[in-house]
Parts: C-alpha cells; structure tokens; sequence
C-alpha cells in the first residue's frame, strides 16, 4: 500500500482542491513515452489506426525512395536530400502521434499502478464448507467464496459483509481519513471494497467479485487503456476519417496520369507528401490520446466508470435526477424548533420529542435528542426496558414503544395524523397551520404524538448547499434539466425546490418513484443520469443511462451503476457531464482544426507540385521554392501534433453556454483559427527552411 | 421480388401510355390544330411554295449584297453533308486552343478585307452553328457595303434594321439581335 | 456589363418569387393535402394505381423502396434499350435512321435512366422521333420522378415518418408535377416558335441559293420536360443552343426557370415538411449565395472575353464562341452555371468554349452537387453535407451529435461516407485512366491543360448526372460509353441506395427532445458553417484537378496575352 496523502473536503465544496487520491507517481514518465512510441512503430500496432498506418507506409516507400530515387518514376531535385528529409519528416509524425498516445496511457499507468497498489498480493482466510479457516493467496479467491477479516488486514476482494461488525479505513480509495462502520444487513454500509483496511473488529465476507473482475480492476484496465473499446462517437468518427483519408488517397492516386498529361510529372515523394499533409493526421494522431485522457480524468475524479461509453454518455444528458439529501441540501437535517400543540407545555414536548427519539440514531434523531436535553428534558423511564420501533418506508414513522406500553411515533404529519385516528384519537387544528408554517420555511415537519395525543411538531431544518444555485443555472444553460427526489411533503419540497434552483421535483418520493421518474424521462427520448447508494436504488441506477452508485453504498447498488464515485460525493454528477462533454468537444476541435489545416497545406504545396503548370500565382505565402513548400508543409504537420499533446490530454476547456454560443466560440478557435493558423505557421518554417538552405 | 418485378412492368406500361403517348399526341394536336405555323418550324415560303428557309433557322450568306452571317461549324445545314436529316455544332474550341485564334485571325483578314471592322459575334462562330442573328454593331458595319452594293440608302437600311432587330424580352433579358434571314430576305423584297 | 448583371438580377429574384410557389405545393401533394388539380389528377391517379397494381400498398421499408427504383428502372432502361435497338423497323423515322451501335445504345439508356441524358450523339443523325418521344421523353419522366420520390422518401424518413410508397409516389410526381408543368410549358413553347411535328426535315433554297437541310420533329413537348425534369438531353446535338429548342428570350428565361424551379422548390418543401420552414430558408439562402458567386464567376470571365481574340478586334468584348447572338454573355453564364447546379444539363451556349472561370464555376456545380442539386437528389445530398457537418458540429458543443431531434451514430455516418466517396470513385479514377492513355482512350480535342478539363467534365457530369459535356471531346467510342456509364451508374444508384438506407434509419430513431444543449440547425452560424464544410471538403477532393484544368489554363491564357 503506498502512504496516501488524505485531503478533507466538504462535499459540494470547492473542487479546486480535489486531487487525486491515492497519490499518483508520474515521474519518468516522458522518458517512457518516448521509447514507447517507438515500439508502437510495429506495423501490427500501426494498422489499428487508420490514417496513421497511411503515413507509415509513406515512410516506407520514401526511404526507399531516399536510397534509389528512380525507383517510381520521376526524381525531383537533389532526390537523396529531398526524400531524405520527407522519410525522417514522415517517421518523426508518427513518432509524435505515437508519443502522444503513450503519453496518455503512461498517466493511465502511474493511476493505475496508483489503485493497483491497493491490492497488491494479500493472504485471505478462506471459510471452508465445514466452518474451518484456511490461508488462500487473495488471487485464488472468487465470487460467491466466504472469508474471514479481522482487525490489521487488508480486505482482499470486493465483497459484502455477512456478519459482524467492524470499522474499515476507505482513505486508500476515497481519500477520507475517518474509519466507516460497516456492518450486516444494513443497506450503506454493508459492502466493503478490495484494498481497504479493516482497524478493529472482525467480518464474514462473501466475495462479489472474481479475481481481476473488481471494480478496481475495470478501472485499472480502462485507464491504462488496455480493455478500452471504442465508444460510439469514436467509433463514427474513426469512420469519417478514414474515408477522409480514403477521398485523399484516391485524390493524391489519380494525380500522375493528368500530370503526366501536361508533361509536369511529379515525383512520388512529393505526392507522398501532399497525401500526408491532407490526410487528417492531426486528429487521427490524437485521437485515442484524448480517450484515454478523457478516462484518465475520470479517474482523477475519484470515479470509477466501467466503460468509456458511459462517460461519453455523460455529456449527453438532458435530465440529472437528484435525491435532495446529500445532494442538494447539506446531508443531515437538524431539529431546529419544538412547535407544541394541542394545550401542551413545551417542556412536555421536548421530553416526549426525547423519548420518541431516543433509539434514532440517525443524524436527526440525535439532533432531535440533543435540542430536547438543550430544553432540559430528560427522559422518564429506563431506556432498557423501552422498545425501539424502527423506521420504514411504508409505515413513514418511528418512535418508541414504553415499558407501560404507551406509544410514543414521530413521523411524516399525514402518517402520524393516522396513527392517531387509529387510536381513536383527534387531530388538533393548530396541526396543519404548523405543519405549512415549516414547510413554508423550507424544513421537514415531524409530527410526534404519545398514544392518541398530538404533542407537537419537530422543526427539522434543511440547509441547501451553497453553490448549488449556480450549479444549477450552468445545467440548466447547457441543456441540463434537474429534477429533485425527496421524501419531503409537496410545500417543503416546493420551498427547497425553489431555492436551489431545481428544475422539477418530486415530493413524497419513494424509492419506486424513482425508476417512474427515470422512465417517464426516458419515454420522451431524454438521457438520464441519477445517483444513488441504496440497495433499492440498484433498479433505478441500472435503469439510468448513466447510474452513478457511491462506493459507501450496497454491493447490489455498486453492480447496476455503471460508475461508482469513490467519493460518494452525489454532486459529482455534474462534474461527470462536463466531462463527457469536453471529451466530445476535443475531439470535434481537433478533427475541426486538422480539416481546416488543409486549405494552407494545399496553397503550399499544389503549387510547388505543379510549378511546371505555371500555377505559381497560387503560391500566395511566397514560399521560397517548391521543395521548401513541401517541407515546410510537412514539418508543420508533424509539430502540430506535439504541439497539440497538452489539449488533447487536459481537454478543451468546457464552458457551461449554450450550443450556440459554445459552436460559436469553438468554431472561431479551432475552425477559423485551424484555416489562419498554418498559414502563418509555414511561412514561418519556410524562412527558417531557406535560411539553413534545406531546400 | 415477383411483385416488384410485375408491379414494375405494369407502372412501365401504363406510365409510358401517359407520358411517351398521351401527353405527345396532346402537344401535337394542340400544336398542329391551332399553332399550326409555328409548330411547324416557322418556315418561310415563297410565291412559288418553295420553302427558302425558317425565319428561326440562319443561313449562310457570304455574297455581297447580303448582309453576312455568323461563321458557322457546320455551315447552316447546308449542302450534301447535312442530308437528310439536317445538323446543328458548334467548334467547340476552347478558349486556349491556338485553333481558335488562328481561325479568328483568319476570319478578321476576311472581315477586313470587305471594309468590316471585326465585331466579336462576326469573329467567334456561333453555339447550334444555326444563329441568325448577328449584332446591331455587326450589321451598321456592313450597311456601307450593302448600300453601294445594293444601291440603297443608309437611311433605308438602317430602317431594315430596326425592323430586323428583335430587341430584349420585355427590354430587360438577352440581347438585341438582327435577324440576318428576315432582313436579307426583305432586301430580296425590295 | 451593368445591363448583363440586372438581366441576371432580375432572373434571380423571379426564380426567389416562383420557387416557394411550387415548393409549397410539392409539399401539400406528398403531404395528402388538397391542391387545386384533384378534380382531375385523383380520378387518373386511382386508375394509375390501379392498373399499375400498386393501389392500398402499405409504406414500405428502406430495402423495399431500394428495390422498387432499382427493379422499376431498370425495366424501363430495358424497355428503351429495345426501342433503340429496334427503331429501324419502329414508325416515325423520316429519316431511315437505323439502329445504333449498342454501346452507345446503352450508354444512352442508362445515361437516360439516371436522369443525365448525357449524350454521345447528336439527336437528329442518330434517334428515330418514335425514340425520342417514346424512349428519351418517358425516361425523362420517370427518371425525374424517381428523384423527386427519392427526395420526397428522404425527407420523410428524416423527419421520423414511414418512407412511402415508391411508386406511389413516382405516379404522383409525374401527375401533380411534371405532366401538368409540361402540358402548359409545351404549349407556351409552341406558340413562341418550338415545332411540334412529326413531319422530316424540311429542305429548303436559301437566298443564296443552297441547299439547307431543316431538322425538325416533335421538340415541343420534349424541350419542356427536359429542363423541368433536370434532364438536359437535347432534342437536337446543340441542345438548348438550337433555335427551334429555344428561339428566343421568351423561351429561354422560361427554361432556365422552369429548370431551377423543382430543385430550388424542394429545399422549401422540406422545410414545411419538416415543419422547420426557417431552416427550409436558411439551407435555400446558402445555395443561393453559392448559385449567385458561381453566376458571378462564370459571367465575369464571359464579360471580359478572351484576351487573345481581344487583341485581334482591338478592345475588350465578351467572348462569343460557342454562344448566340440572342442570349449574349449573361444569359449563357446564368444558364451554364444553372445547368451544371441543376444537374439539367441542357446547354445555351458550348461549355467548351467557356473562359475558364466558366469551366471553373460549371466544373464546381457538378464537383459539389448541391447548388440546388439535381432533381430530388440534389436536395438529398444537401443533407448529407449538413449530417456531416451537425456530426462536427456537435461534437463541438459537447454532444453527440443530432439533427432533427435524431442522433447522427456510426451507421449514419457510414452511409454519409459512401456518398462522399461516390464522387471520387466515379470522376477521379476514370478520368485518370483515360488520361494515361490520351492518344487512344481520351478523344481529346482541345490540347493543353483544356484537355484535362475534357475529360473530368466528362466523368464529373456523367457521376453528377448531369449530362452537359466539353462537347469538342471524341466520345462516341466504346472506352467513353462504358466507362461513362460505369460513372453514371455509380453516380445515381450508389448515393439513392445510401440515401433510402439512411433515411429509413433515422426514421427508426427515438427521437431527443430539443434543449438549450441542443444545437439549432437554423441559425446563421451553423449554416455557415455548413457551407465551410461544404466548400472545404469539395475543395480539398477536387482542388487539384481544378488547378490542372481550368486555373492553370486561366494563367497560361493570361500569360500568353501578356506576352504576345
């Protein structure tokens, strides 16, 4: 296990201060894309890429070409030193495209040997069928094997807990230095990941993953670039430039005959090299550079994805579907007041607020204990002898049970409302005027109640994260609708909803609405990404275009995402749809700029190629002679690629505008600027050309 | 593929009934029964009912006393190589071909040596090898000519002319143009 | 030069006022709407189906609409095939015209079929006037009306809607369009002076005395599907130069009208079919700024003639060879850039003989295929360039990619590419094999960088379907009707097929609501930038041949000018 540094950071903080954890070790790693780039010159490797493979094969035919120039027809002058020249500018190309991928896959690497060394080989105790212990090498183990843990180990595998207690140290992973408690049955905390560490007490674990199958391991291979497999939008794009490449090379094959024609014959090294500068190698050259980036950042994220499509699938959502707590609101709602009813004393009311809450061991159950004692209450009756009734979904209360057999609930309103009808009991009228009082504030009303008696209503109260506003805004700029999920009533969630600048939402929401939700989206041909821990989310993640579990959540819920924020940090998402979307967009800048590269590399080199035709008139940068023309153009498209590395691998910067105006922008920058840019660019490396007297 | 086969043959069928039979046979009887001179290629016949020509189709003429025509490919469709069906070419130079400057040099002598300054529609031969026009310019530098010739005054002429000129449709499109046939024909009415 | 651009101004803004007319009614007709012509056109409409045994067929699929055009035309291209063939025997032959060769024969009926009508003859030495009205005329119907179905089935299938009914839709294209455009444009023909007859050639004594041969024959009804279908193929060898095709300027603004007024047309009867007219306007806007630059290219260099004549007359005058004193400089510009844009093909004056600007701009025309584009393809070719451009475009915003609410994926942009390889495949290769051997294959006429303008205008029309031709050029051998109709073939079927499959899978896609994140196909900038993408990658794929043929004869004119 390499020492992690670990970094505290609020959720919803700022990201600025985000680094990736576990630390990454990039040194050397120029070095090794350099001699990298050179192995990938293997022509098994070469042909994967299409345009780039045409270039190899151009640097073939020139070396020959540089030691027998009369080999294809007509010889240009001083051939050794031209063809010379173009062979070692074809070859430095792809070394340069080749350089760049490395470059890529080598961050890929050092974070991938970063996660990998999480789990580097540990011993597991491997539970036997007849309940014996034996020592296995934690690669032998595989999905559905039991296992021991105990306090000191590194857990071996992903798994879920089956029994015991125990708190884990996930800062290997997650970067958090506080220990988790994980235990049985319980829906967050039940699953344990492969190279965390356990520091007290000991688990039964049943393995859900084989070996190398983890979630760790599908990141390691996506990262390091090994399993990537295209997505889509690569996949067309691949396509479109390899019939370009197709067009140019049908264009460059069909020149002799017509040139031959107007006796201005042209030497087959300079038809190599137009086809070189036309064909888009700019792009075709960065391409799986900017995929393996594109991974690379996901995983700087502190996010796991299982496939690229996933990530690409991220800039194209139109709907983010939200759970308030944790997301848009700070996660823990605090008890803020104490609203008594019904004639009752407020002293009464905190101790029955106390007694009510006093097995919650939620945030807002002890929050709700802690104003109560604030108030002075304390509690009447021996809490062994008391029995906790737990909260559930269908039921929407909790409370306590008391050793005289008295009952005392809190709960949503409507749901405490009938329980106390059921006890025969009646409503008192200042129960709704409170109930809207909170909820107009924003806050979730508990009601709390002792048999048939309403005693009051709890004042939770929400805090909406700050920022989030603007977050929002930028969503809903690039396209973005938000829609929020909370379990809060219809006037408390329309308060939030309001504040936080939510699109939709949906109150009174159980887990069920959730995949409704989705599917309701998903009819009208939207993409949807939604975020969730739950055991009962696993359905509505899976359901998601883009499902993103938090690793503190169930096995199950881990298994239908298809990524899994390390962080467990829910607003994440929005990071995750800029992200697809730089993807996206650097590949369209850089396939925009090769294309309009072209124009200043025909002006440079038609007319030097048919100098014979007197077309001389179109040589409007004046270069210097026609074989300073070629090289000129051919070295620029050979520089343009290191040049170029930096954005492919950062990414063009995202800006949250509309399609409009972010069409505008980039089309100014890679468009206009790609048809303006080489212009200059070689004239600038003809002067220098003709200056040392190259040609 | 049986289907697409005969549900293929019989929209042939029926459609080339409409279009390649119907639809002719309709423009021909219209054509015939009421426009009967036009549909018939404008021709021109004398008292004699000799047909001397189409007041759309132009003829050589290279005499003295008649006002010349554009040079022509195919020499207006005249003589034993057009028989029977008639031509119509162009020479298709190109504007780089030395043919063609020799050939306008050579038709510029010509022009010169009957006292014509060259005008460009005199120089370069014509599209169907078939124009009858040439322009008002050409025509003004052969009234001299045509005048001593023909023993006419210029003022006559130029009333020919005019008369001749089919000026621009609705005086916007196309360009005024002397109907070499009707004019020299009026000259022979004269 | 002033009154030559109003004439071409004033020609423009008449066809800005007619095209929306018609666009408008093509959109009601393949929409089911009522139009003013039911009374009549229903009753022979169900008689058509009927007969035809097409009537109540459902929509079909991509692969059975590819089927029915490729089925149904080539029985048609069979059916005229025969007639050619067999004309010698065939009525109507005043001439005792015999069979042609069969090359030429096939060459003909394929080039007929593909609504090209490039033609390796002259029509009144070699058909028979039963072949041209019964073969050439009924291919110039159908051939339009296959277009016109294919565009109107891409329109459909790109708006998420079933494709049609292939021969539904070809019977109505000819029943609500062509044949009731015809009847009344063959009439006005006729009363300005085009014969309508069935007698031969009249043999007339000229004033001087000769003997003049008059080609005549049933032109009329012809001349006036020619160029509403975009088919071009001249009734007589010198086209729409001929008197008795167009006689005077009455008919030949007619003509180039009615041959712009489908293409132009169906951008807009896409907008409204699409229920994006805005966008209808904005694609129809573009195509006009390129039809106007190209008329302006063309003109220019027709005004200020050829430099080397100029010296000999002694000043500046528009270069006249080739062209008729009636139509002058302007019109034969307007009418050479709108016959290569249309894909008609019909000419008014030798394309040969052009300056090169004007090689230069009708060259281009075919090169991009889409400056109003032929008849219902042209349309369809507009869409791919904005598919490719929206698949750019929208990976710039951060998206993938979509166009009309529908994603833009890898089939979609595969069948684009077959498109854009179409051209090259069918001009570039031929047209530098022919160029390899330019003493037994090529049939060049004019020597020179003219000769390689010869033989890639040759291809390029033939792959564009266009049919206008460096006429000068030898081609009536086997070599160019072979590998002619290799380009013809190519050229049509190839992009059809991609175009029905394409259509019919966007069709099949769920549709993406539009958001702010959605980028606006109808807005300024992304027009433009459509039009970059158009310019760059015609330009990139066809700028070399451009400089070997019509720039560089362009300087070599102007140094030989400035020398001698």
């Amino acid at each position: 296990m390499t020492s992690s540094t670990q970094h505290h950071h609020q959720p919803g903080g700022p990201r600025e201060g985000r680094r990736h954890t576990p630390k990454v070790d990039m040194s050397g790693l120029y070095q090794r894309a350099f001699k990298e780039a050179f192995f990938k010159l293997d022509p098994r490797v070469m042909v994967k890429n299409p345009v780039m493979f045409v270039v190899w094969v151009g640097t073939i035919i020139t070396v020959l070409l540089t030691f027998n120039p009369g080999l294809f027809g007509p010889v240009p002058d001083n051939p050794v030193l031209f063809n010379g020249l173009i062979a070692i500018i074809l070859f430095l190309t792809i070394v340069f495209a080749n350089f760049a991928e490395a470059v890529a896959e080598g961050r890929g690497k050092a974070q991938a040997d970063a996660l990998r060394s999480t789990k580097s080989e540990t011993t597991a105790r491997k539970i036997l069928a007849d309940g014996s212990t034996e020592e296995v090498y934690s690669t032998s183990l595989s999905r559905g094997d039991r296992i021991k843990v105990i306090a000191g180990d590194v857990i071996p595998a992903d798994g879920e807990v089956l029994d015991g207690v125990a708190s884990v140290d996930e800062s290997a992973i997650t970067g958090e230095s506080a220990p988790v408690l994980k235990e049985a049955g319980s829906d967050v905390a039940s699953s344990v990941t492969g190279g965390t560490k356990i520091i007290s007490d000991e688990l039964t674990l049943q393995v859900t993953a084989d070996p190398g199958k983890g979630f760790i391991d599908r990141m390691i291979a996506l990262v390091e670039g090994a399993e990537r497999s295209k997505t889509p939008n690569e996949i067309a794009l691949t396509v479109l430039l390899a019939v370009l490449t197709l067009v140019f090379l049908i264009v460059i094959a069909t020149l002799p005959t017509p040139a031959a024609y107007i006796d201005s014959p042209v030497s087959v090294a300079i038809l190599i090299a137009l086809l070189v500068a036309l064909i888009p190698t700019t792009i075709g050259g960065l391409l799986s550079a900017i995929g393996i980036a594109g991974m690379d950042r996901v995983a700087q994220f502190n996010v796991v994805a299982t496939s690229g499509r996933a990530v690409e699938a991220c800039g194209d959502i139109n709907t983010l579907v939200l759970d308030k707590t944790g997301t848009i609101t700070l996660g823990n709602r605090l008890a803020e007041e104490f609203i008594p009813l019904n004639g009752h004393s407020p002293d009464k009311v905190a101790s029955v607020a106390l007694a009510a809450s006093i097995f919650d061991t939620t945030p807002e159950g002890k929050s709700i204990v802690r104003l109560a004692q604030q108030q002075g209450a304390s509690l009447a009756f021996d809490q062994r002898t008391a029995e906790a009734v737990d909260f559930s979904a269908r039921t929407r209360m909790s409370g306590t049970n008391l050793p005289d057999g008295g009952e005392i609930r809190k709960g949503a309103v409507d749901a405490i409302r009938g329980f106390v009808r059921s006890r025969g009991g009646h409503v008192p009228e200042g129960l709704d005027h409170a109930f809207e009082k909170v909820s107009r504030l924003g806050g979730t009303p508990l009601a709390l109640c002792q048999n048939d008696d309403i005693y009051g209503v709890i004042y939770l109260k929400d805090i909406i994260k700050p920022g989030i506003h603007e977050r929002f805004d930028q969503l809903r700029r690039m396209g973005v609708r938000t829609v929020m999920l909370t379990g809060d009533n219809r006037i408390t969630a329309e308060v939030i909803a309001r504040e936080a600048g939510v699109d939709d939402f949906v109150a009174e929401a159980t887990p069920e609405d959730k995949i409704q939700v989705i599917q309701a989206e998903q009819a009208e041909g939207k993409l949807v990404a939604m975020t969730g821990d739950g055991t009962n989310d696993a359905p509505a993640l899976a359901q998601a275009n883009v499902g993103v579990a938090m690793n503190s959540g169930t096995q199950a819920a881990k298994e239908a995402a298809n990524m899994v924020d390390l962080d467990s940090d829910p607003t994440k998402l929005i990071d995750l749809v800029t992200i697809g979307k730089q993807l996206l967009i650097t590949r369209g800048a850089l396939t925009t700029f090769s294309i309009a590269n072209d124009i200043a590399k025909y002006f440079a080199i038609i007319p030097a190629m048919f100098a014979a035709a007197g077309i001389g008139a179109l040589n409007i940068m004046g270069l210097n002679s026609p074989q300073s023309a070629v090289l000129s153009a051919l070295i620029y498209n050979a520089l343009i690629i290191p040049a170029l590395i930096p954005l492919a691998l950062k990414g063009v910067k995202f800006r949250p505008l509309t399609a409009n105006q972010l069409l505008q922008r980039n089309m100014l920058i890679f468009g206009l600027g790609g048809v303006i840019a080489p212009f200059i660019a070689i004239k600038l490396i003809d002067l220098i050309v003709g200056s040392v007297g190259l040609a | 593929m049986i289907q697409d086969i005969t549900t293929s043959i019989r929209t042939t069928v029926v459609l080339w009934l409409l279009t390649a039979l119907i639809y002719p046979l309709l423009i021909l009887v219209i054509g015939q029964g009421i426009f009967p001179a036009q549909a018939n290629g404008s021709l021109i016949v004398n008292d004699q009912g000799q047909v001397i020509g189409s007041t759309l189709i132009g003829q050589a003429f290279s005499s003295e006393e008649y006002f010349w025509s554009r040079p022509s490919a195919v020499d207006y469709s005249i003589g034993e190589a057009a028989a029977p069906t008639g031509l119509s070419g162009a020479t298709n130079l190109a504007p780089s071909n030395p043919d063609l400057l020799a050939l306008t040099e050579e038709r510029a002598e010509i022009l010169q040596a009957a006292n014509i300054a060259p005008t460009a529609d005199l120089l370069y031969s014509s599209g169907s090898g078939l124009d009858p026009h040439i322009s008002p310019a050409s025509a003004i530098a052969q009234i001299d000519r045509i005048a001593a010739v023909r023993n006419l005054s210029l003022d006559d002429l130029q009333t020919l002319i005019t008369q001749n000129t089919e000026g621009r449709f609705l005086g916007i499109f196309g360009e005024p143009a002397v109907n070499t046939v009707t004019l020299n024909l009026s000259l022979d009415q004269r | 030069m002033a009154q030559g651009f109003f004439q071409l101004a004033i020609a423009l803004a008449i066809l800005l006022v007619v095209a929306p007319f018609l666009g408008k009614y093509m959109a009601r007709v393949f929409m089911g709407q009522r139009t003013v012509l039911d009374p009549v056109a229903s009753p022979l409409e169900r008689l058509l189906f009927s007969t035809g045994g097409f009537s109540n067929q459902p929509s079909m699929t991509g692969g059975q609409y590819i089927r029915a055009i490729l089925v149904s035309n080539l029985v048609m291209g069979i059916l005229v095939f025969l007639i050619f063939m067999l004309q010698g025997v065939l009525p109507l032959n005043p001439t005792g015209l015999d069979a042609p060769n069969w090359d030429l024969a096939l060459h003909t009926a394929i080039s007929f079929v593909t609504n090209t009508n490039q033609q390796h003859y002259s029509g009144e030495t070699t058909y028979t006037y039963f072949s041209q009205a019964g073969a050439l005329g009924f291919l110039m119907f159908t051939s339009a009306a296959t277009g016109i179905a294919v565009a109107i089935a891409f329109i459909r299938g790109l708006t998420g809607n079933a494709l049609g009914n292939f021969y539904v839709d070809l019977t109505l294209s000819i029943t609500r369009i062509l044949l009731p455009i015809s009847i009344v444009g063959a009439i006005a023909l006729v009363i300005a002076g085009v014969p309508e007859t069935f007698a031969g050639p009249a043999v007339a004594q000229t004033l001087e005395g000769a003997t003049q041969y008059i080609a005549r024959g049933p032109v009329a009804h012809f001349e006036i599907i020619k160029e509403l279908g975009e088919n071009g193929g001249g009734f007589f060898g010198i086209n729409s130069a001929h008197p008795y095709e167009n006689p005077n300027n009455f008919t030949n603004l007619l003509t180039n009208i009615i041959m712009l007024v489908i293409p132009a047309g169906l951008i807009l009867t896409y907008g409204i079919m699409a229920g994006k007219p805005r966008q209808g306007w904005f694609i129809f806007g573009m195509v006009f700024v390129f039809y106007a630059a190209l008329i302006a290219i063309a003109a220019v260099g027709e005004f200020q003639g050829n430099p080397l004549v100029n010296g000999i007359l002694g000043e500046q005058a528009p270069n006249l060879e080739g062209k008729e004193v009636r139509f002058g400089w302007a019109l034969t510009a307007l009418w050479a850039v709108s016959t290569t844009g249309t894909m008609c093909g019909a000419v008014n004056g030798m394309h040969d003989s052009l300056m090169p600007p004007g090689g230069f701009a009708t060259l281009s025309d075919m090169f991009l295929q889409i400056v109003w584009g032929g008849q219902g393809t042209g349309t369809a070719y507009l869409f791919v360039f904005l598919i490719l451009t929206v698949f750019l475009t929208g990976l710039m915003v951060g998206r993938t990619p979509e166009f009309l609410s529908r994603k833009i994926e890898k089939r979609e942009i595969v069948l684009a590419s077959i498109i854009l390889l179409a051209h090259p495949i069918a001009i570039l290769i031929p047209g530098a094999i022919t160029l390899a051997f330019p003493e037994t294959l090529a049939g060049i006429s004019n020597p020179g960088f003219h000769g390689i303008s010869q033989v890639i205008y040759e291809y390029a029309s033939a792959a564009a379907n266009n049919g206008s031709g460096f006429e000068g050029l030898g081609d009536d051998t086997l070599w160019w009707n072979l590998s002619a109709s290799f380009s013809l073939l190519v050229g049509r079927y190839i992009p059809i097929v991609a175009l029905i499959y394409l259509a019919d899978s966007m069709a099949q896609k769920q549709p993406v609501p539009e958001t702010a994140g959605t980028l606006y196909t109808d807005s300024v900038l992304f027009t433009g930038v459509t039009a970059g993408t158009i310019l760059i990658l015609g330009a990139l794929t066809f700028l070399p041949v451009l400089a070997l043929g019509p720039i560089a004869e362009g300087f070599a004119i102007a140094k030989a000018a400035a020398g001698g």
